[in-house]
């Protein structure tokens, strides 16, 4: 909202306090100013002047030099290209030395080799914009009455001098959408009662509105309130400079005079009013309904409109000829022609305006008013006041009386609260005297007993019901800055991290010493990406109406935002990227919200050591990710129960060097090699990816560990090599080892693994060292040569080891 | 020649040889050629059995006084050889100690985690808990539950994305509120919460909007919790982000879940007030919502509001990362540039 400084003065006195000083207040104390804007002050220099000629340039098919009196000695030559101009127009003129919107100056000129002396301008040069320009004025220039004073500061006329406090209305203070609204708000915190200029209404005894209309409404509780008076005799014509300047300033086109007069009046009660053309509604009756289904309505926007029993209409008995609320139709509204003018002004059921609005995505001035809520006081005035308006711009008569039917009455609703609650909760130490000026500033009746402060709320402040509004008013009133500051004195309660969020902090900084960077992805992607990676085959969870297919379907796993992020990276010229996250992935449930689980995923690629003066490069590769992924499987105490299963199963990585990962037997996530065909689509080198299920970790505390005493004995190792089947894998050898191994075993070492020259094709050679010890006593020999003995028949027996 | 003057003569023959070793090996060559067992010394004293017995004792002193100065003179030297070996070795093994280190990587924080842990390090020291909701929520507890119902008109600051017309991409922290406030069993005590998380509206991406950004809330809920106890924890909340000589000012606000409501401006951190670019020419940035929580909310969650109140406040941390260290565009939190996350690892 719009307001004009100028404006509010009409009913307040703001002598004492400067555009921004008021705005700085209306700030502190309840509504959020967006800025203020004092438009005189960019411009300089621009008089009202008068055409005594404008003729057609000799060689231009758009160009008139115009001599125009400015107020100065002599008249002067203005070259002017505005097809509108005319001689005998009072118009707005810039004179050299002028300076316009936007830092324009104007200089004495010559176009064409003819001398311009300044500019006859337009209202977009002075700063409006196109949409609220009245329609004859767009292309050209704006004409003046034909009584401004020539030579005089043209701003003046068209309500420049003046500033404009731009609100920031929040939902629950619509009733300052209106000026009336802003005047009581910034009459509390100037502490003056505002004073409003009171309606001349006449009618013409003679005729009753009962003659012209006969209204009914279907069901009142979407229609509380609905009036209606008929204006005749009327000549429309366009509206006079103070009414066009007031819709512009605030944001709205003028179109004539009565269209205008109900904006005018909408901004200054908050109460919107449509004009229907009486003669067009071709009836007495006048129905309020829901619209049936199918029915069509065209709109004044000329577009026809699909109803159904959503939406509110007024109809003239038969068919609809307005959109309840939100907009009129094409067929009946105010015209050149229009004698007779039948007005409405109503309420109308918030939610059902609301859902009307929104469902043809036709937000207006009004319909944004009716969703919440209106003055119940101020129908029948808002209504007296336009009549009255009307009738006297357009020479006609208000004909006696109102057609209505109304069955809800304005409420002055009775709030009760107390001093100590008042205290109790802003933690202030206001009096009683206090807190009753308080409510007298916001113009509220109330009555003080020993215990208890009751307030008479009026309809103008339909947000107030319960007593916490009523704290507000006085917390805000008073001063929030004015509240001391203190911290809660409750009873303790620790403060301290769960297990989860523990584990989650862990996790992270242990990624982090790996070399790992955190990364956030965004959770919604492309229905493609969302499935990629996903451990299980739940179904996607999509979005209902996405703004791009970039982001319409919630992921199933990590990898794939993390896989976006290496790509870009990499085409950015950062070629070793080490990102991970922890986030949530998410899957369908029948009957339920879907299922989110918190993962951890990694990304590896490029270098894990760059070459430099003493060190060679290593590149990422498979086992670098898995030693990761080990050691903190390790640090969270669960390695023991872990496998690392070779799959061919993800379509997304290498068939070849991917393993799922296996907790207890549980599938819990994977590592593996980005497919080389993936990998090249994205123009990416060996990428190495991991991507893991974190929620059995972070359900339970795997708290096994304990202490074992530090040996007093020494161990003893053994080494053993030998050539295998290449398909036997480490894991099945570690496996047989470990059985067979013997009480003293503590661990086994993989040292060696070779390929190649004196190798058999087909085979591989392995070599590990398995480590004894006795915590009790020094290990003889002869046990630890039977013990390994036993590891060599096995290994023979069992995977054909050719021991060397 | 008598033994005397033998004893004498190779002193200054040992002492000459000494002079010129130049290892500690030649010295130790010496001393076991002079004073060995079958050194020179040695095969002198040999002699000492066709000396009169008077004589013996002189010649036996003057054999302990050659064999003393011998030693300390071969102590000297080796000593000395021995310093200027040390000073050899630590010369050739001198390095250049301005080459750059062996390389260790080591990743970092994303600087969304780190203001949101900041702040949930600060309020766990007093007392609150930190806990996380669902990101998908239902309508009800998304809206209807904070006091939003239905068609009102308030439900429009917030763009939703729907999954269903029940199921939506949660639009704030909120929910969490509800969902806490009618599991809290308040004979352990007060609720003191904190819930930090990713959150997601209806937007066209570009530099200042996000479909995806992050919220954090704090909640207490207790008898006798009074907005200057919101205001009081909102100082110490934004003097810990932006530093101890920060003011706050609050305004009134609107929000459906707290009444009154306030919006909270910090003086500006870059110019002090003054006005500056970062504040646009007020003193004051904005920085976070806050209020005393509506009645509505906590009757709906089941507990009497006429017993217990308390306020709630929430923060952006994308919006408070951009004014803190001037990142000029919320979609590089989500892109994972590494030029970009890089910056930021000056702690974990």
């Amino acid at each position: 909202m719009k307001v004009s400084y100028n404006w509010l003065n009409e009913s307040l006195d703001l002598s004492g306090v400067s555009p921004r000083d008021l705005a700085e207040q209306i700030t502190l104390t309840g509504i959020e100013v967006d800025g203020v804007s004092e438009p005189a002050k960019e411009l300089k220099n621009i008089v009202v002047g008068h055409v005594l000629t404008a003729e057609r340039m000799a060689d231009s098919d758009h160009l008139n030099v115009t001599v125009v009196e400015v107020g100065q000695e002599e008249p002067v030559q203005i070259v002017c290209g505005a097809p509108n101009v005319k001689a005998g127009q009072k118009v707005v003129v810039a004179l050299p030395g002028a300076r316009l919107v936007n830092g324009l100056k104007i200089k004495k000129s010559k176009l064409r080799g003819v001398v311009s002396n300044g500019m006859i301008c337009s209202l977009e040069e002075l700063g409006f914009s196109d949409s609220v320009v009245p329609k004859n004025s767009e292309d050209g220039i704006y004409v003046l009455p034909e009584d401004a004073h020539i030579g005089e500061d043209a701003l003046t006329y068209i309500g420049l001098n003046d500033a404009f406090i731009e609100l920031d209305i929040t939902p629950n203070r619509a009733d300052a959408l209106s000026m009336r609204g802003v005047a009581y708000e910034a009459g509390a915190i100037l502490e003056q009662t505002p004073k409003f200029t009171g309606v001349n209404l006449s009618e013409d005894p003679t005729d009753s509105v009962d003659d012209y209309v006969n209204v009914s409404v279907e069901n009142s509780e979407d229609n509380p309130i609905y009036k209606m008076r008929v204006i005749k005799d009327l000549v429309v014509t366009e509206s006079p400079l103070w009414l066009q300047r007031k819709l512009m300033h605030a944001g709205i086109r003028p179109i004539d005079a009565v269209v205008d007069v109900t904006n005018y009046i909408m901004l200054e009660y908050g109460q919107p009013l449509h004009a229907f053309d009486y003669d067009a509604l071709n009836s007495k009756d006048i129905l309020v309904r829901r619209a049936k289904d199918s029915e069509t309505l065209i709109t004044l926007d000329g577009v026809e409109r699909k109803l159904t029993a959503d939406n509110l209409v007024i109809t003239n008995g038969a068919d609809p000829v307005a959109l309840a609320g939100v907009m009129g139709g094409e067929n009946t509204h105010v015209t050149g022609e229009t004698k007779t003018v039948a007005l409405e002004s109503a309420v109308f059921e918030s939610s059902l305006i609301r859902k009307t609005a929104q469902s043809l995505n036709l937000r207006s001035e009004s319909s944004s008013r009716f969703e919440k809520g209106l003055n119940k006081e101020t129908v029948q005035d808002a209504l007296d006041h336009a009549a009255a308006l009307i009738a006297s711009l357009g020479n006609g008569q208000v004909v006696s009386g109102t057609a209505e039917v109304v069955s809800e009455e304005p409420v002055y609703q009775t709030v009760t609260t107390t001093l100590n609650k008042i205290n109790g909760s802003l933690g202030t130490d206001l009096t009683i005297d206090e807190v009753e000026k308080i409510f007298s500033r916001l113009g509220f009746e109330n009555s003080v007993t020993v215990d208890e402060i009751s307030v008479t709320v009026p309809p103008r402040r339909w947000d107030i019901s319960i007593e916490a509004d009523l704290l507000e008013e006085v917390a805000r009133i008073y001063g929030y800055n004015q509240i001391p500051s203190t911290l809660p004195h409750s009873e303790s309660v620790p403060g301290e991290l769960t297990h989860a969020q523990k584990l989650t902090r862990f996790t992270r900084h242990f990624m982090e010493s790996c070399g790992l960077g955190q990364a956030i992805s965004y959770a919604l992607t492309t229905s493609e990406k969302a499935a990629a990676f996903s451990l299980d085959e739940s179904e996607l969870v999509h979005l209902d109406w996405p703004m791009s297919e970039e982001h319409k379907a919630l992921r199933q796993s990590l990898l794939s935002g993390l896989l976006d992020n290496v790509q870009y990276n990499v085409a950015r010229q950062t070629k070793n990227v080490a990102l991970f996250e922890i986030g949530r992935i998410f899957t369908r449930q029948e009957n339920d919200l879907p299922k989110e689980t918190t993962h951890v995923a990694g990304v590896m690629t490029g270098t894990l050591v760059d070459n430099s003066w003493q060190e060679t490069e290593t590149r990422v590769d498979y086992f670098a990710v898995k030693g990761i992924v080990e050691e903190w499987l390790d640090t969270l105490g669960v390695l023991e129960g872990i496998s690392f299963v070779p799959s061919k199963e993800l379509p997304e990585l290498h068939p070849g060097r991917t393993a799922k990962v296996l907790w207890n037997g549980q599938y819990i996530g994977v590592i593996g090699q980005l497919h080389p065909q993936l990998a090249q689509d994205r123009d990416l080198n060996d990428t190495v990816v991991f991507e893991l299920n974190m929620e059995p970790f972070l359900a339970n505390e795997q708290d096994t560990l304990s202490f074992e005493s530090i040996p007093k004995y020494p161990g003893t190792s053994r080494d053993i090599a030998f050539v295998v089947d290449e398909s036997v894998l480490h894991e099945e050898v570690m496996d047989v080892m470990t059985e067979v191994g013997g009480k003293w075993l503590r661990s086994i070492r993989l040292f060696d693994l070779y390929q190649g020259d004196n190798i058999e094709a087909g085979k591989k050679s392995l070599a590990y060292t398995l480590s004894y010890l006795n915590p009790d006593a020094t290990l003889k020999e002869e046990e630890v040569n039977s013990d390994f003995e036993k590891v060599k028949q096995a290994l023979v027996e069992r995977v054909q080891a050719d021991i060397r | 020649m008598g033994i005397e003057e033998q004893l004498t003569g190779v002193l200054a023959k040992a002492v000459t040889d000494i002079d010129s070793a130049d290892s500690v090996k030649d010295i130790e060559a010496i001393r076991v050629s002079y004073l060995g067992k079958k050194g020179e010394i040695t095969s002198i004293l040999k002699g000492m059995k066709d000396v009169s017995p008077d004589q013996r004792p002189v010649i036996g002193k003057k054999a302990n006084e050659v064999r003393d100065e011998l030693t300390a003179v071969l102590t000297h030297k080796k000593e000395r050889l021995e310093k200027e070996a040390l000073q050899n070795q630590l010369e050739s093994e001198t390095i250049d100690v301005t080459l750059p280190g062996r390389q260790v990587k080591k990743g970092q924080t994303h600087v969304l985690t780190q203001i949101m842990e900041d702040i949930e390090d600060l309020f766990l020291g007093m007392g609150y808990q930190i806990i996380e909701g669902n990101e998908v929520e239902s309508d009800y507890y998304n809206f209807e539950r904070v006091n939003l119902p239905q068609n009102h008109p308030a439900r429009d600051m917030q763009d939703t994305f729907y999954i269903t017309p029940d199921v939506l991409m949660r639009t704030h922290t909120s929910p969490i509120q509800a969902r806490t406030l009618e599991n809290h069993d308040f004979s352990k005590g007060p609720l003191k919460m904190i819930s930090p998380g990713k959150v997601y509206r209806r937007d066209t991406d570009d530099a200042t909007h996000s479909h995806q950004f992050h919220q954090i809330e704090g909640m207490v809920i207790d008898e006798n919790i009074t907005m200057a106890d919101l205001k009081g924890t909102l100082e110490l909340l934004a003097k810990k982000m932006f530093g101890e000589e920060r003011e706050i000012r609050l305004r009134p606000s609107y929000f459906p879940f707290t009444e009154p409501s306030v919006e909270v401006d910090v003086s500006c951190f870059k110019c002090g007030g003054e006005g500056c670019n970062v504040c646009k020419k007020t003193g004051w940035i904005e920085i976070l919502g806050a209020g005393m929580t509506h009645p509505n909310v906590l009757e709906m969650s089941g507990v009497d509001s006429s017993k217990y109140g308390g306020f709630a406040f929430g923060l952006g941390p994308d919006r408070i990362a951009m004014l803190k260290y001037g990142v000029d565009d919320i979609r590089h939190f989500y892109l994972n540039d590494q030029r970009f996350l890089t910056q930021f690892k000056r702690k974990g």
